[in-house]
């Protein structure tokens, strides 16, 4: 298993150096700093000197690494690498150089709470917060609780306290969507998902069971709406139109009981208490596009090239999407650019090679259009440019181009106390491109 | 901070050894961290810290009693041990379940330090007893602590699975965190059952965690499920890989990082079973932003699912990838479109279309790659000479090996298609003493064959025979150069009959793992060696010892499989023992031994791993598939053998290895078959081989 944990800064100095076994030795991180850190060309995050195998993650301006000396578990060694940096971010809000030299003892102590002998222990922030602690996140128990808080560290309900008290029960659910395009030159879509993940802000006292609902059609033909009808293709339109969506697939948080899931496809949970993704997944059927993009790019000789931008919104007229930003790239060598919208600003930002075309606000229904030409300048160097895809980014509230919707969200608890639910939906783009 | 970053401040140990019994937690800690680091140094004052941490074993707070017993197990000093025993004994019997998941850990670290006081003490035995807890985190615990002392120490049967204990950790399973399933689901994926109930019940439980959150937990349960699927039904396999789909998709969506170790993985999947993601192809298309290990993994997994169905819109994207900067990339796409229109033969007019507007591109590495893949193309499918003019206008373009090598085989294969077919050589010819061997070799046969289609051309293949047999101080290409003079002057008739025999058709240009080393590394799923496709000991290294046995292992292996079909390996001659060879060379390189370890010292070049009977097929069988003209460096006839064809086709050891086949057989009859492979370097060349190797390894990933 792992035999350290290596902390680097962007120059590769060494800021954490964390041995769990005797093979891990302190030359070590030199030894990554020159075959890794220094070199340009290795760019596979798992590499193998020796007999000791080194896998890096980089976040922010650090590197994280793991050292190990045996046939481990590469998914898991990844997995634990990412779920420290999401330690590290909850812990102190943004987990870089800086973080990490201003919180070192304490990241000392977190990683001898997260790895025992190498072996990934309890990683679960919420948990960890409650007797490992700073000034920034402050536990307000005190030394005699101890012996509860490890009950809970290692219950089968590690991630729930017993004793928690609301006035008010409210429960938030925000669905989030990233939706995936992919289109080609000739405006067919090559790829089209969505990834979503669900998260929940669970204000509720006691130990409360949740049973949560969609509109997934497995569930809605479970549940006695099966028309069993010959024509497949037939049926998955109707169930369209009544408003059922195909999950391909979706994971949940660990405090989802998988068994009942996989026998009837009811998501019942105890939840944790304050935020947590309770799922993700992932849809490919009848995807809305919120915005239709039509891309005209011209190379006019060797000098100029002209762009044609058109953005069509998709959605209803009530709705507005929100930082929709365009990614227009353009060769290597522009000069200077010439950049007419009619809505919006646009900047030509040479560092990234790209003309940005931000859209504070986009009214659901109305088309923008961007036209644009680029002054090149002459190169020796006549290689032809690879035409990266345009990209949109933006962010759309009271929309999920799957069509999920949440269907209820029921909580039962010994009390029986009411409860208020809250539910969001919002679509993102995720990797939006279109080729030209 | 000074400490733990390699400066000295042991100096300080007896001060900071006072502050050892401060009742705050933190500060308690730090003195803790500072005595794990510098033990080794003071291992005498340590004793003075025995006390402290027996003490603390038995505070009332159970933070302590674990934080004690876990810096306990890691400061590494003989005195230290002694006094481990009767605190460890009875933090395993803590009623505070944290406690005794560290102490459950702590047991592996005692053995890893003194393997005798462990099994004295009997806390193996309690430990397999603690499998049983209530607690799923102590059982998990429990389970990775023997886990390790069995892999450390396999004759203390540590850990044997036996159905009870199945059972107990199929319950545990949905109740622990994380990283325990993890820990179990290994050890099921590890459990060995002939019960076909026994297997179902463990797929069945096993199938729910494809939904979890954590990619790593999904990977590994679908480990088990693959391990344990194999003796079912074909209605259930097929049901079970039907579930597998989507969460194998779902990985895709993860941090680069573990998309990376997914997709070697997936890639090993569909060598299995390659109809798992037949309808997924879209989703492995790549992003621009991808990383480029991603991107060229996402290649390999696409090509592997094209089928009839899909390979329309595979070519499109495919053509789209060969047009980007990224050189590697583009040049395996090109790569590519030649590898679906073997495998796919209703595409192959489309891909030939796709390969000639590439070269009509001009961009150099791009029509280089494109000529060395239509070769392969124009070895399986004859009736593609039309584009053979274009291709030669692109002839000024070429300055790598490979691809003047390609060029010069068309030529000669279809000299008598080619008006100007002399002329072309001809260029090259006046170049040969700079070209590269392979482009050498390639002339040579190149001329031959254009003087058996054009006898006019007699004054050509005299000059090169001429200049080769004086002027070269390559004895490959001396020597063939001499055979095929000789060949040429005693009977003309024989010799139309060797170099223009017809070539074995290639099935598959696609790599795969041989079906034994797939296998081994199915069981060895979502760890390094399965990122790697390499069988662990070949990069853990445990010293000789390991290279040796594995070195014995190949040699057994190459054995049997000559022993097995006796057919296949006659019909393939060269290239089944190409294979052996190559498996045994890379081996042997990746263990570090040497070289020349491998290969028995009476013979000279490196055929230890071949057995009488397969030698003897080989002198036979020859003449018939041995002698062909063969096409441009890369790819050997060892395609042939799509299962027993290399990892590796086409690599430098590929080449030595079937030199050293050549030199071995009869000089007439079999020599051209090894020699015609374009051997880079002359056998005695195998001493600079491991050195490559290894750089290859490093750079490789």
């Amino acid at each position: 298993m792992l035999s350290g944990i290596l902390l680097f800064n962007q120059k590769g100095e060494n800021l954490i150096f964390r041995q769990f076994r005797n093979d891990c030795r302190p030359r070590l991180s030199d030894v990554f700093r020159i075959q890794v850190i220094s070199n340009a060309q290795v760019r596979s995050p798992i590499l193998t000197l020796g007999s000791t195998t080194f896998s890096h993650v980089k976040h922010e301006n650090i590197y994280l690494v793991a050292i190990t000396k045996s046939n481990a578990n590469a998914a898991l060694v990844f997995e634990f690498l990412y779920r420290l940096i999401a330690l590290g971010r909850s812990y102190f809000g943004k987990f870089d150089e800086e973080a990490v030299k201003n919180n070192f003892v304490l990241i000392y102590e977190l990683l001898d709470e997260i790895l025992d002998f190498g072996y990934p222990q309890n990683t679960e922030t919420d948990t960890l917060k409650m007797y490992i602690t700073t000034e920034g996140v402050k536990s307000e128990r005190a030394m005699e609780d101890s012996s509860r808080i490890t009950m809970q560290a290692t219950g089968a309900l590690s991630w729930r306290r017993a004793d928690v008290k609301y006035r008010k029960n409210e429960a938030f659910v925000d669905v989030i969507e990233d939706v995936n395009l992919l289109m080609s030159a000739t405006g067919t879509v090559l790829k089209e998902d969505v990834t979503g993940q669900i998260v929940m802000r669970a204000y509720l006292s006691g130990v409360p069971e949740c049973k949560f609902g969609l509109n997934d059609r497995l569930l809605l033909d479970d549940s006695g709406l099966s028309r069993s009808n010959g024509n497949k293709s037939g049926s998955k339109a109707t169930r369209a139109a009544a408003g059922s969506v195909t999950l391909e697939d979706c994971q949940f948080h660990q405090c989802v009981k998988l068994g009942k899931f996989d026998t009837d496809r009811t998501i019942s949970f105890i939840p944790p208490d304050g935020e947590f993704e309770l799922m993700r997944y992932r849809a490919t059927e009848n995807v809305n596009l919120p915005f239709k993009v039509h891309v005209i790019v011209n190379e006019v000789g060797k000098t100029k090239v002209e762009y044609q931008i058109a953005v069509r919104a998709n959605y209803g007229a009530k709705l507005f999407a929100t930082n929709v930003v365009v990614k227009v790239p353009t060769p290597l060598n522009t000069a200077t650019t010439h950049v007419r919208t009619s809505q919006g600003k646009a900047k030509y930002e040479p560092a990234e090679n790209n003309i940005v075309w931000r859209i504070p606000r986009f009214t659901g229904q109305s088309e923008y259009v961007l036209s644009a030409d680029a002054v090149l300048t002459a190169m020796t160097n006549q290689k032809a440019w690879s035409r990266p895809p345009v990209s949109l980014n933006f962010s759309l509230l009271m929309f999920t181009s799957s069509g999920l919707l949440v269907r209820y969200l029921k909580v039962f608890e010994k009390s029986n106390y009411s409860s208020v639910k809250w539910v969001r939906y919002m679509t993102r783009a995720g990797s939006y491109e279109i080729r030209f | 901070m000074a400490m733990t970053l390699g400066k000295d401040v042991s100096a300080l140990f007896p001060d900071v050894l006072k502050n050892i019994a401060t009742p705050d937690l933190d500060q308690k800690k730090l003195v803790y961290l500072y005595l794990m680091n510098y033990a080794k140094s003071h291992p005498d004052l340590c004793i003075l810290a025995v006390n402290t941490f027996v003490q603390d074993s038995e505070d009332p707070n159970p933070l302590v009693r674990a934080l004690a017993i876990r810096t306990m197990g890691c400061i590494r000093v003989d005195k230290m041990v002694d006094y481990m025993e009767e605190p460890l004994r009875k933090t395993l019997k803590d009623e505070s379940p944290y406690v005794r998941k560290t102490a459950a850990i702590c047991v592996a670290k005692l053995f890893d330090l003194n393997p005798q006081l462990c099994l004295e003490n009997g806390f193996l035995e309690q430990l397999q007893e603690m499998i049983a807890d209530s607690n799923p985190m102590v059982v998990a615990n429990s389970v990775t602590a023997l886990a390790e002392i069995q892999h450390s120490a396999p004759e203390t049967g540590a850990l044997s699975v036996s159905p009870p204990v199945l059972k107990k950790l199929l319950l545990a399973l949905n109740e622990c965190t994380e990283w325990g399933r993890i820990t179990i689901l290994t050890q099921l994926a590890e459990y060995k059952t002939s019960d076909l109930k026994e297997m179902e019940h463990i797929c069945e439980r096993v199938v729910p965690q494809f939904q979890h959150v954590n990619p790593s937990v999904v990977i590994s349960a679908i480990k088990v499920v693959f391990a344990h699927m194999k003796g079912m039904n074909y209605d259930v396999v097929k049901t079970y890989m039907r579930k597998m789909a989507p969460p194998l998709v779902t990985l895709l969506s993860s941090a680069p990082e573990v998309q990376y170790v997914a997709l070697r993985n997936i890639n090993l999947l569909l060598q299995k079973q390659p109809d798992i993601l037949s309808k997924e192809m879209r989703v492995f298309f790549c992003k621009y932003n991808d990383p480029p290990y991603v991107k060229l993994e996402k290649l390999e997994i696409m090509i592997r699912i094209a089928n009839d169905s899909n390979v329309d819109q595979l070519l499109m994207e495919l053509k789209e990838y060969a047009l980007e900067v990224d050189m590697d990339f583009v040049r395996r796409a090109v790569k590519a479109i030649g590898q679906c229109a073997i495998k796919i033969e209703s595409a192959k007019d489309k891909c030939v279309n796709v390969l000639m507007d590439l070269i009509n591109t001009k961009v150099n590495y791009v029509v280089q790659e494109a000529i060395v893949v239509i070769k392969d193309i124009l070895r399986k499918y004859p009736g593609y000479e039309g584009i053979i003019p274009q291709l030669c206008q692109s002839l000024d373009e070429l300055d790598e090996p490979e691809a003047r090598g390609s060029l010069i085989w068309i030529v000669g294969e279809y000299a008598e298609k080619i008006n100007n077919a002399d002329e072309i050589l001809t260029t090259f010819i006046e170049g040969l003493d700079e070209e590269e061997t392979q482009v050498q070799l390639q002339l040579l046969t190149a001329c031959v064959k254009l003087f058996l289609k054009k006898p006019q051309t007699q004054a050509l293949v005299q000059k090169v025979l001429q200049n080769v047999t004086t002027k070269s101080d390559n004895p490959d290409l001396r020597d063939r150069a001499f055979i095929y003079w000789r060949l040429l002057s005693n009977d003309p008739a024989l010799a139309k009959t060797i170099v223009l025999a017809d070539k074995p058709p290639i099935t598959s240009t696609i790599k795969s793992l041989p079906p034994g080393l797939l296998e081994q590394l199915l069981a060895e799923i979502s760890t390094l060696a399965s990122v790697y496709h390499k069988p662990p000991e070949t990069f853990l290294g445990h010293g000789r010892t390991g290279a040796d046995a594995l070195q014995k292992r190949a040699l057994e292996e190459a054995q049997q499989n000559a022993r097995e079909n006796p057919i296949q390996a006659a019909a393939a001659v060269t290239g089944g023992k190409v294979t052996n060879m190559e498996n045994l060379l890379d081996i042997d390189f990746d263990g570090g031994a040497p070289a020349s370890a491998s290969t028995p010292s009476n013979d000279p070049f490196g055929m230890g791993g071949t057995t009488p009977d397969s030698a003897e097929a080989s002198r036979v069988a020859s003449p018939i598939s041995g002698l062909s003209a063969n096409p441009g460096g890369v790819q050997q006839p060892a395609n042939n053998l799509d299962d027993l064809l290399g990892v590796f086709g086409g690599d430098g050891s590929v080449q030595n290895g079937s030199g050293a086949a050549g030199s071995d057989m009869d000089i007439l009859g079999g020599g051209f078959g090894g020699m015609n492979l374009e051997t880079t370097s002359p056998p005695p060349g195998q001493q600079g081989k491991p050195q490559m190797k290894n750089e290859d390894i490093m750079s490789l990933f």
